[in-house]
């Protein structure tokens, strides 16, 4: 049987001619070579009936045999604050926390650590599944002492923690106390040891938050043991606080008579929209997280009164650490590309083969940045990549209602489940169940790949690719992080811009951007659905990540906590567009009303396809029903569908030219479109549940066109491109090219 | 909790219709066979595993469990995935109904 063993990821995602891409590799052992070359994609599908996977080679030094390593990745998130004069000296000690668990029995996870293991010195404080707080001290002699208070936390409450040493006295107090009444609580309480024997509280390792560490690797110490669930307020003091000390230290500023014994009090309702976690205690001993704990989440002192992080920052002063989030792999590279100067702008890959192995590093050339090589553009919507990125639901689940029938594992998603450290898409729970609301792709995306058997996202919009090619009309390629960061002045460039099959994730400055394109004129081609859905946010300063907050309403896999409904990264309200005021439908014409997943359906024309200003679309077109035929589904209209709606926003003047019909059961509408949940919700009895093909004309000359369903571009291949969603495809697009304005 | 939908063991009319087309779409009273076959628990839901691309399958069950693998019922195999399903709604109509499906 066919098993996965390689797989890489690179720097960039999108370069111009002249600019250098690294690929990152690693092969699990019996791979020991492989050979790496530079291709541009022409096709993936390999199913039956379908294309096949057609690649050209391009002439570059990559190409070569390369040998195969292990690369190590470290996932799960903490913060490290460097050893410093704060610590300096450090005799007596308190620790203390308001800490959230929300994986208590897993396993031993560290809240504060900073300790030299081999030398046995310093100090770790630990949630024990069965001991509640626990804490270690170095015995100087290559052991710890360890104080355990004995009673087990309860998962997702919110304790104040802390543990004290007395070094005179020998005394070590733990304390854990719930911050929520329950009657009956068992999970609070107290205990009093007495160490014996010599301690070494002092050390000079880095102290971790919500980690302990053994070993460094690339500058930096991986975290191990990390704790599930949420930190606030860690302090760290020089001597045996009272209980009283231990409450003034929870918030607010460290009270004046305590500022000589304080050490670091970190408060992390400050810098909330950075990796930055700031001491505000004299020392300034400011620490950095790693691997994107979620930030702007509930604190224990969360009201309900502010939703806002950034209006009550205090009400967000915690941090929520996972032991399976990622940032970046970090791998060594194993080659480089200098695109040269001369390579047309396409979709590419790094094109890794070993034996029966294969992987495709997919990336794309733009054109140079001063310029457009084309007429048109395809744009790759590489923030929904990031967001399918690393699905797990296949081998997790199954999916077997999704699709109405027995999910199918490829060796792909085994190698995703045997690599939990590439960690999650946005559409997975972390270990801890909390939903994934950070990806990033600065590390393998297993299944954003050409052939990847699951047509969807990249290998879905491989089908675009392969007809555009077959047309042979000229087009270069964009990517979403080329227009959030160009804006209009990129896609301005083009007569027209052609979306790929489910640009479903969209920052503000990408809808600003396709929204201004299409009211100075431009021309837009929506080729797919659910489009333009969830609102993203990326940050500056953190390239490859993304971030998205499920919020009230939306198909989704997992809801954010209310509260939490506002983006880290840019303060935005995140969630849905529709629900910031930007409606798909004000956009395109159509917006998201119902999914399906076993078969696709056709469309039908309307008497709207035979107005005059719809003329052009159907030149050639004698046919009623359109794309009863399709690579997924065996039908246009299917996966995801978009209808028209004056109510939501479509233009007044808007044609509906053609609409699906005939859904099955499996096809429901969308939850934010139901107010009362009525019996008749399946494709078969709602009728809402349909696709609507939507063409307007757009101020400056510009208009709009757009299919309603991710499965419009599985059907261009039919017939060897002879049929009626080709033909209407291409004369949108020669229409959409051709300058002359639209009345 | 699973689907508490009841599957009557006599309405083999039902799955004869599986039979002849386990790829559907499916008369109403089949489908609502049919969801309440394919809802179950993660931990051990029948899936196919592809043992050569777009030709081959084994029939396995998932874990439930991250990072751990599913577990290969290697007698089970299978060229095309209609007849998988077949097999697997055998096999979930005696789970169900407690008996085995006869419609010979």
């Amino acid at each position: 049987m066919l098993e996965k063993k390689i797989a890489g990821y690179s720097d960039e995602i999108s370069v111009a001619p002249g600019e250098r891409i690294r690929f990152m590799v690693s092969c699990e052992p019996g791979i020991d070579r492989y050979q790496a070359d530079i291709v541009r994609l022409i096709s993936g599908d390999r199913q039956p009936g379908g294309p096949g996977y057609r690649d050209e080679l391009l002439s570059t030094p990559v190409s070569g045999e390369y040998p195969g390593r292990t690369q190590e990745t470290y996932c799960g998130s903490y913060a490290v604050v460097p050893h410093g004069p704060a610590f300096a000296g450090l005799n007596d000690l308190s620790l203390q926390a308001a800490i959230f668990p929300t994986l208590p029995s897993l396993r031993r996870a560290c809240l504060i650590s900073k300790l030299d293991v081999g030398a046995g010195r310093g100090f770790a404080l630990w949630t024990d599944p069965a001991d509640g707080l626990v804490l270690q001290l170095g015995d100087g002699a290559g052991g710890l002492q360890e104080f355990a208070l004995g009673l087990p936390f309860v998962a997702r409450e919110w304790y104040l923690v802390s543990a004290t040493y007395d070094v005179a006295s020998g005394e070590v107090r733990l304390r854990q106390q719930l911050l929520d009444a329950y009657a009956r609580d068992t999970s609070s309480g107290e205990a009093r040891h007495t160490s014996e024997g010599t301690t070494v509280v002092g050390c000079d390792a880095p102290l971790l938050i919500a980690a302990a560490s053994r070993e460094e690797a690339r500058g930096k110490p991986i975290g191990e043991m990390i704790f599930n669930g949420r930190i606030e307020r860690p302090v760290v003091a020089s001597r045996a606080l009272e209980r009283s000390e231990i409450e003034a230290l929870r918030s607010d500023a460290v009270p004046l008579a305590l500022r000589a014994d304080i050490c670091a009090a970190w408060d992390f309702a400050r810098a909330i929209e950075t990796d930055d976690i700031i001491d505000i205690s004299p020392n300034r001993a400011h620490g950095q997280l790693i691997n994107l704990p979620i930030r702007a989440v509930r604190g224990s002192s969360w009201t309900g009164e502010e939703l806002n992080f950034r209006h009550a920052p205090d009400q967000y002063a915690a941090i929520h650490f996972l032991d399976d989030s990622l940032y970046d792999c970090e791998w060594e590279a194993d080659f480089e590309l200098e695109v040269p100067a001369d390579t047309p702008s396409g979709l590419y890959a790094a094109r890794l083969t070993a034996g029966d192995q294969e992987d495709h590093i997919t990336f794309v050339v733009r054109p140079p940045r001063d310029r457009a090589t084309a007429s048109l553009a395809l744009l790759i919507p590489t923030a929904s990549y990031m967001a399918y990125g690393n699905s797990r639901g296949g081998i997790e689940f199954g999916a077997e209602l999704h699709g109405n029938r027995l999910a199918v594992i490829g060796p792909e998603d085994r190698y995703l489940n045997r690599h939990p450290e590439y960690g999650n898409s946005m559409y997975d729970n972390h270990n801890d169940g909390t939903g994934v609301c950070y990806s990033s792709r600065l590390r393998p995306l297993i299944n954003i790949r050409p052939t990847h058997h699951w047509l969807w996202q990249l290998s879905a919009d491989m089908h675009l690719v392969e007809w555009l090619e077959a047309q042979a009309i000229p087009f270069d390629v964009i990517t979403d992080e080329d227009m959030h960061q160009d804006g209009v002045s990129l896609l301005e460039r083009y007569s027209c811009v052609m979306t790929c099959s489910h640009p479903e994730y969209y920052s503000t400055p990408m809808w600003d951007a396709v929204h201004a394109f299409t009211q100075r004129g431009g021309r837009l081609m929506y080729m797919g659905g659910n489009g333009f859905y969830w609102r993203v946010a990326y940050r500056d300063d953190k390239p490859g990540a993304m971030e998205m907050r499920r919020t009230e309403d939306g198909s989704r896999s997992w809801a954010s906590e209310p509260g939490e409904y506002y983006m880290a990264f840019s303060g935005e309200y995140g969630g849905l567009w529709w629900r910031a005021g930007r409606t798909p439908q004000s956009l395109v014409g159509n917006g998201f009303i119902a999914q399906g997943f076993d078969h696709s359906s056709y469309f039908r024309r309307t008497p709207d396809s035979h107005d005059p200003r719809a003329a052009f679309i159907f030149e050639g077109v004698d046919d009623e029903i359109i794309g009863d035929f399709g690579l997924i589904g065996n039908g246009a209209a299917g996966l995801e569908l978009d209808s028209a709606s004056r109510g939501y926003g479509t233009p007044p003047h808007a044609l509906t030219v053609a609409t699906s019909e005939q859904h099955t059961d499996a096809y429901i509408r969308v939850n934010e479109d139901i107010g009362h949940m009525l019996l008749a919700i399946g494709g078969q009895d709602d009728p809402q549940v349909h696709a609507d093909v939507v063409f307007f004309e757009t101020p400056h000359g510009g208009a709009v066109f757009s299919t309603g369903s991710i499965g419009w571009s599985s059907a261009l291949f039919h017939n060897h491109h002879d049929n009626n969603v080709s033909r209407i495809t291409r004369n949108v697009l020669d229409r959409f090219l051709d300058t002359t304005p639209f009345a | 909790m699973p689907s508490q939908y009841p599957i009557d063991p006599s309405r083999t009319d039902l799955a004869r219709e599986f039979m002849a087309n386990p790829m559907g779409p499916h008369s109403a009273a089949l489908q609502r066979i049919v969801t309440r076959m394919r809802d179950t628990e993660a931990a051990g839901r029948y899936v196919l595993v592809t043992r050569v691309p777009y030709k081959e399958w084994g029939l396995a069950q998932l874990s439930g469990q991250r990072g751990v693998d599913l577990t290969l019922l290697e007698d089970q195999v299978f060229t095309s995935i209609e007849d998988a399903e077949r097999a697997v709604f055998k096999l979930r109509w005696e789970l169900i109904t407690g008996a085995p499906l006869g419609l010979d």
